[in-house]
C-alpha cells in the first residue's frame, strides 16, 4: 500500500450528500480483523473511481464510495456495522 | 446537521495574504448554519466545459454572520489552489458545501486542556480551535506546537507571536525543520520537543494533530510512546502534496 492516502474526515463532505448525521464521528467495526474506530482514522484512498477507505489496522477495504450521474453506491461489505452517535458527535 | 448538505453558492468578500504561498479567503455564504472549530468546506470549481474539481479545506475560525474564513495554502501543479489564489478575485461566486465533519472537533465547553500539533498548512483547523476558544472566552488551557519549514513560511504569524486579548492560558511554541530564529537547531520535532512544550500525560490533554501524512504519523507515534491515550489522540491528514492534488 503506497502513501498516498487521506484519512475518513475526507469522507465527510461526500456521505453527507447520503447522510443527514456525520458518519466520520461513527465507530466501525471491521469485518476482516475485527479492529473498531472511528470513521475518520479509516485511511481513503481517491485514485480509484471513487473513494475507498481501509482499515488503518489490516488494510482490508471497510467502505467504497461511488458517485454516478445520477445515483451514488455505497458498498459497506467491510463493516460489519456502524455505531452512530445520537448527540452531537464530539466525544 | 438534520438533513443532506446541498451545494450552494458563495462569494468571495475580501482576502488577506498571509504568506507569499497562501492567503485567507472570506467568503459570505447566504444562511451559514455556523460549524465548530476543525470542521471543513467542500469547494467545487466548475470549467467551462462542465470539469469539475473539488477540494476540502478547513475553516480557519468562527463564522461571522454569514461570513467564513478559509486560508489556502499553494500547491505547485495544483488544479484548485492555484485558481484560489491567483484569479479568484472579491466578488467572484464559488460552489460550496459544509460545514462537513464531526470527529476532528474541538468545542468551548470541553475544558479539558489542550495539545495541538500542527505540521505546515496542518495549523489552519488548529487556528480555528485558538481562536473559538478566544471568541468564546473559555479557560481551557491550550497549548499549541507548531511545525513549519521557516520562520517566513509560519501562517498567522503576527497572532500568534503577539498574545490577543481572551489568550491567557494559551502558549505556542515554535518547531522549525530548515532554518530557525531560535536557540533550536532546526529539525524534523522530536519526542523531546513533544514532551518538553506540551501536558504531562496525567493532566490527560485531548491532543490534536493536523498535518501531512508522515508528519502525523510521526506525532501521533510519538504522543503514544510518550504515554498518551490513543483516544485522546485526534488527528488529520492531508496527502503528502499538502491536500487532495491541492
Amino acid at each position: 500500500m503506497d502513501e498516498q492516502y487521506q484519512d475518513g474526515n475526507a469522507l465527510a463532505g461526500p456521505l453527507s450528500e447520503v447522510f443527514a448525521v456525520d458518519v466520520t464521528a461513527a465507530t466501525t467495526h471491521c469485518a476482516s480483523c475485527s479492529r473498531t474506530g472511528p470513521v475518520a482514522t479509516l485511511r481513503v484512498y481517491g485514485q480509484s473511481p471513487g473513494l475507498v477507505a481501509r482499515c488503518p489496522g489490516c488494510e482490508s477495504v471497510v467502505l467504497r464510495l461511488v458517485r454516478g450521474p445520477t445515483s451514488i453506491w455505497l458498498d459497506l461489505r467491510g463493516t460489519m456495522h456502524l455505531e452512530i452517535p445520537l448527540a452531537d458527535a464530539s466525544d | 446537521m438534520t438533513a443532506p448538505l446541498r451545494w450552494r453558492v458563495a462569494h468571495l468578500a475580501a482576502v488577506r495574504p498571509e504568506t507569499p504561498s497562501a492567503r485567507t479567503l472570506v467568503l459570505q455564504v447566504p444562511d451559514w448554519p455556523g460549524h465548530l472549530a476543525g470542521q471543513h468546506l467542500d469547494v467545487r470549481l466548475t470549467a467551462e466545459d462542465g470539469y469539475t474539481a473539488q477540494r476540502s479545506y478547513s475553516l480557519a475560525a468562527p463564522a461571522d454572520g454569514d461570513r467564513i474564513e478559509l486560508t489556502v495554502q499553494r500547491v505547485i501543479d495544483g488544479e484548485v489552489s492555484p485558481y484560489l489564489i491567483d484569479t479568484f478575485a472579491v466578488g467572484n461566486p464559488v460552489e460550496v458545501r459544509g460545514p462537513v465533519g464531526g470527529w476532528f472537533v474541538w468545542q468551548p465547553t470541553q475544558p479539558d486542556p489542550v495539545l495541538l500539533i500542527a505540521g505546515g498548512s496542518g495549523i489552519v483547523p488548529l487556528m480555528a480551535m485558538v481562536r473559538a476558544r478566544r471568541a468564546a472566552g473559555s479557560r481551557a488551557p491550550f497549548r499549541l506546537i507548531y511545525s513549519a519549514r521557516t520562520p517566513a513560511e509560519v501562517l498567522y504569524t503576527a497572532e500568534l507571536h503577539r498574545p490577543q486579548p481572551g489568550d491567557g492560558g494559551l502558549d505556542v511554541r515554535f518547531v522549525y525543520t530548515r532554518q530557525t530564529a531560535s536557540s533550536r537547531p532546526p529539525g524534523r520535532i522530536t519526542a523531546y520537543d513533544i514532551a518538553s512544550a506540551g501536558w504531562p500525560v496525567d493532566f490527560r490533554p485531548r491532543c490534536f494533530v493536523c498535518g501531512p501524512t508522515g508528519f502525523v504519523e510521526t506525532v501521533a507515534d510519538i504522543l503514544v510512546g510518550l504515554g498518551h491515550d490513543p483516544r485522546q489522540v485526534r488527528t488529520e491528514r492531508f496527502g503528502p502534496t499538502g491536500g487532495p492534488d491541492g
